[in-house]
């Protein structure tokens, strides 16, 4: 096989090898793995209503791994996808609990749009932030990241106890259920959007082209590789960083916007429901590839989504799905790097030889 | 301790960095080992304290042939060194570090081991105090206490490496003194490594000098200066035809110019190129030609004084937009004495004080953040200024700062190209590329990653991705890494430039290339710049004297 295969169907490796030991698990306790797999597959794709459940999960997990394709390029680690989503999510509510709610009269096409580009605005300005205290105050992105993912959190609580609490009294719960015409059009009685997945897929066929065929992507490329030579090639380092930053927290605020307009209606305490953070899994197993992107998204929302059919079905715990994953995260860090398993040798001699 | 090395040999990959060195050195002397920077010291003096392992030859100690599997076998033996960095534990005690050197203890007497390192201490004239952090001692003392150590553990031999970059005239008196009676009292031998020719003259006995991984000679000291820099830099040679130069305009322009880094700082330097000239920057490495070139392109910042690039400041772009993060701590202040007012009156309306406190924040950093983002956006760097306006800087570390690993020769033409377009036009790069390729003779294709081009490929890639035409060309060892066909041939590219105009600045450790090609030449030492020499007018001696930091001859 030639190095240019290796290189391209090197993300399914970890995927099979974890497959092929959770197997090996299954018969070991005594379970039919077979009849497991199949349990995930009804849990996730066996009707409609489970299928389309696997599929609103997926909608923001696509749009937050968008987001990390651009500053994962970059080279910035942006822990703070999670909040940004989150900052997305205050931005929709505040569109429609403050405008949509007091004038019922505004009608759906225009308060929808509104409300996604304040939620794309918002999570923008979020993930600005943190480039800017990377670029201007030398604080890495994983720290501030993680301190903003907090102080998002701290804020939603914040406005469902307060300002924005219902009526009936101070719940932690979430907020009054938005107004109809604030809401993405739901497909049935499902929480699945059609529109939020276009959406989601033109985001990515648009990351993915201009990763491939722009002169802003090559930028990001070169940065991410090597902060100094780009700088010295003549790329604006600064402004690159903030740029990714940004487009990486607008998908994010969108993905928030996402889950409290079609997932469920109304800000909630775990509106994010750590999708963030596993979109940055999500990424890193796709190791910064589009399609594999969109390819491993989609098994981590069927995983999660069959897991409790699982249980009812073959009398297997429901965390076999967190077991799964965990499996794959081992594998997929054992195995991330395919020049590191094959160039080892190389590697070694090199070492040895090195220059005083 | 007599130690002898016979033919000893070392090659990593092709490079040959100690080509059948024999040496023999006495106790109770002090010897230099002189050479400029790769000319083979560092590894022999690996190879000495068992560091490394010679690639071929031996080493003698009081005629017994024997080798090292570790520094710490070395020392057991009786060689110790001093590194250029100490090798200690900054969290540690003096103490504490001291004792890790005698592991065999399980428990840990620090009292005894502080007595210890007293009275070792004062035997050779150090006072450390024991229970000191080792970050707050001074690199001197930090030196000192590695001294202490080596001897309590029965160093016979000691290599000390550029032991005076970094420490105190006096700690220098101190060691200086200490080395000669552990020498000429104790019967030590003493190897002290450094290209500071002053030094070795002071201090030492006899000196070795190597040049390019081969044994150039030894002299007894006192020898002239004159001599030493012969064997370190070679001998001069026959100077090729110098093509003459309609010196035109200015093109680069110094005024009083006060850069640093961070070790080192240049003040006051003042200088002028004009088109087609070349103006080679001599000095040991770390000198100040780096700074000088950095701040030339705009990469370090200027303190003083000004750069002109054809006559005009060279200078980054900033806007309007840079001025609104300054006004965020005045929404601030504006709010806080908003809320306190209305504290104050009782006339609480609506917002209580910590909800003003909470919005005059929550504005101020908005502003902050937009305004920042907005500035961001809209400025220009100076470096970026100085690309614009038809500058160059080729940098030494090719992987570090010049190329980008993974990406493929293409992709650099793309960033390098003078214009660009939003959706690259991949065709025409990659023909733009295939001829560059073509006339610089790169081994390699459009579409190979630098990283699996050979060094000198990769030094020939930094030069193809130069724009045309160029107004001033700032280079750092432009041919390090070459072999001399591709030397002569890279720098007739430069001299074609030079007809087209372009001012060329450039800093090399080889002293012929400096002769060969500059026009005039300005030697750095500590952070001082010479007086810019005509080349014609000067010679190896004169130059190889302001190197080693003393003044001019004629001065």
């Amino acid at each position: 096989m030639s190095e240019q295969t290796i290189r391209r169907i090197w993300p399914s490796v970890p995927i099979v090898t974890a497959l092929l030991f959770i197997t090996l698990l299954l018969v070991a306790v005594g379970a039919k793995p077979l009849t497991a797999y199949q349990a995930f597959f009804d849990g996730s794709f066996g009707g409609t209503d489970q299928t389309l459940s696997t599929l609103a999960f997926w909608v923001p997990l696509l749009l937050c791994s968008t987001g990390l394709l651009v500053t994962f390029t970059a080279g910035l680690w942006n822990i703070g996808v999670e909040g940004q989503m989150i900052a997305g999510a205050i931005g929709s509510s505040a569109v429609s609990l403050l405008v949509a709610k007091p004038n019922p009269s505004i009608p759906g096409w225009v308060i929808l749009p509104l409300s996604i580009i304040v939620a794309m605005l918002c999570g923008a300005l979020w993930a600005a932030l943190a480039a800017v205290l990377k670029t201007r105050g030398g604080i890495h992105e994983i720290f501030s990241g993680v301190a903003l993912n907090n102080l998002a959190i701290i804020a939603t609580n914040y406005l469902i106890s307060g300002p924005w609490q219902p009526p009936e009294g101070g719940t932690f719960r979430g907020t009054v259920p938005f107004p109809e015409q604030a809401l993405f059009p739901l497909l049935g009685t499902s929480r699945f959007s059609p529109l939020s997945l276009i959406l989601a897929l033109i985001a990515l066929i648009l990351v993915a082209l201009a990763l491939r065929g722009t002169f802003w992507g090559l930028k990001l490329k070169a940065q991410g590789k090597n902060l100094r030579s780009a700088f010295l090639l003549g790329v604006a380092s600064e402004r690159e960083a903030i740029n990714a930053m940004m487009v990486c927290g607008a998908l994010a605020g969108l993905a928030g916007s996402v889950r409290v307009l079609s997932w469920f209606d109304s800000l909630r305490q775990s509106i994010s429901g750590g999708i963030g953070f596993l979109a940055i899994l999500v990424v890193l197993l796709a190791s910064i590839r589009p399609l594999w992107t969109l390819l491993i998204g989609l098994l981590f929302s069927a995983l999660l989504n069959g897991g409790t059919f699982v249980h009812s079905r073959v009398q297997l715990h429901s965390s076999l799905s967190g077991l799964i994953q965990g499996t794959l995260v081992l594998l997929v860090l054992l195995l991330s790097d395919y020049t590191r398993v094959f160039r080892r040798k190389e590697t070694v001699t090199e070492a040895n030889t090195g220059h005083e | 301790m007599r130690v002898e090395l016979q033919d000893i040999h070392k090659a990593f990959g092709q490079v040959h960095a100690n080509d059948g060195i024999s040496l023999a050195l006495e106790p109770g002397r002090i010897y230099g080992l002189l050479g400029e920077n790769g000319a083979g010291k560092s590894t022999l003096m690996k190879i000495l304290s068992g560091y490394q392992l010679p690639t071929s030859g031996t080493i003698r100690l009081d005629d017994h042939a024997i080798s090292f599997s570790s520094p710490s076998d070395a020392l057991r033996q009786g060689i110790g060194m001093l590194y250029q960095d100490p090798l200690d534990f900054p969290a540690l005690l003096a103490v504490e570090n001291f004792q890790l050197a005698y592991q065999d203890n399980l428990l840990l007497d620090l009292k005894s081991g502080a007595e210890q390192l007293r009275t070792h201490g004062a035997r050779f004239g150090f006072a450390i105090d024991p229970h000191a952090y080792v970050d707050t001692l001074t690199l001197g003392e930090r030196q000192q206490a590695e001294l202490i150590r080596l001897l309590s553990l029965g160093a016979e031999v000691l290599i000390l490496d550029e032991p005076t970059t970094g420490i105190s005239a006096e700690q220098k008196e101190v060691l200086f003194d200490t080395m000669r009676h552990l020498a000429h009292d104790e019967q030590k031998t003493i190897i002290l490594v450094s290209h500071k020719l002053e030094e070795v003259q002071q201090l030492c006995d006899e000196v070795a000098v190597l040049r390019r991984g081969k044994l150039m000679g030894t002299k007894p000291v006192p020898c002239p200066t004159g001599d030493l820099v012969r064997l370190m830099f070679g001998e001069e040679i026959a100077r090729t035809q110098k093509q003459s130069f309609n010196a035109g305009e200015c093109v680069l322009k110094l005024d009083n110019i006060t850069s640093c880094s961070e070790e080192l700082s240049i003040e006051d330097i003042s200088l002028e190129i004009r088109e087609g000239e070349v103006l080679g920057l001599a000095g040991l490495e770390g000198s100040g030609q780096q700074i000088l070139l950095q701040a030339c392109a705009g990469l370090l910042p200027v303190s003083n004084g000004t750069v002109l690039l054809d006559n005009i400041p060279l200078e980054g772009k900033s806007s309007v937009f840079s001025r609104i993060p300054k006004l965020a701590p005045a929404v601030l202040i504006v709010g806080f004495a908003w809320s306190l007012i209305r504290l104050l009156s009782q006339q609480i309306m609506g917002l209580h004080f910590a909800g003003g406190i909470t919005i005059s924040l929550l504005l101020a950093g908005l502003i902050w953040l937009i305004g920042t983002v907005l500035a961001a956006w809209s400025e220009q760097s100076p470096y970026h200024a100085f690309q614009q306006r038809g500058g160059a800087y080729v940098p030494a570390g090719r992987l570090e700062e010049g190329l980008i690993a993974e990406l493929s020769l293409t992709e650099h033409m793309a960033l390098a190209a003078a214009t660009h377009t939003f959706i690259i036009d991949w065709e025409k790069h990659r023909a733009e590329i295939s001829g560059r390729i073509q006339q610089y003779s790169i081994v390699g294709r459009p579409a190979t990653l630098v990283d699996e081009l050979s060094g000198g490929n990769q030094q020939r890639a930094m030069l193809a991705l130069l724009n045309q035409p160029l107004r001033l060309l700032l280079l750092e060892h432009p041919t390090r890494g070459l072999d001399v066909t591709s030397a002569n041939w890279v720098w007739e590219l430069f001299q074609e430039r030079r007809r087209e105009g372009t001012a060329i600045m450039f800093m090399s450790s080889d002293l012929d290339e400096l002769f060969e090609h500059s026009d005039r030449v300005a030697v750095f030492s500590s952070g001082a710049m010479s007086r810019i020499l005509k080349t014609e007018e000067t010679s190896v001696d004169e130059l190889g004297h302001l190197i080693g930091g003393h003044r001019l001859l004629t001065d």
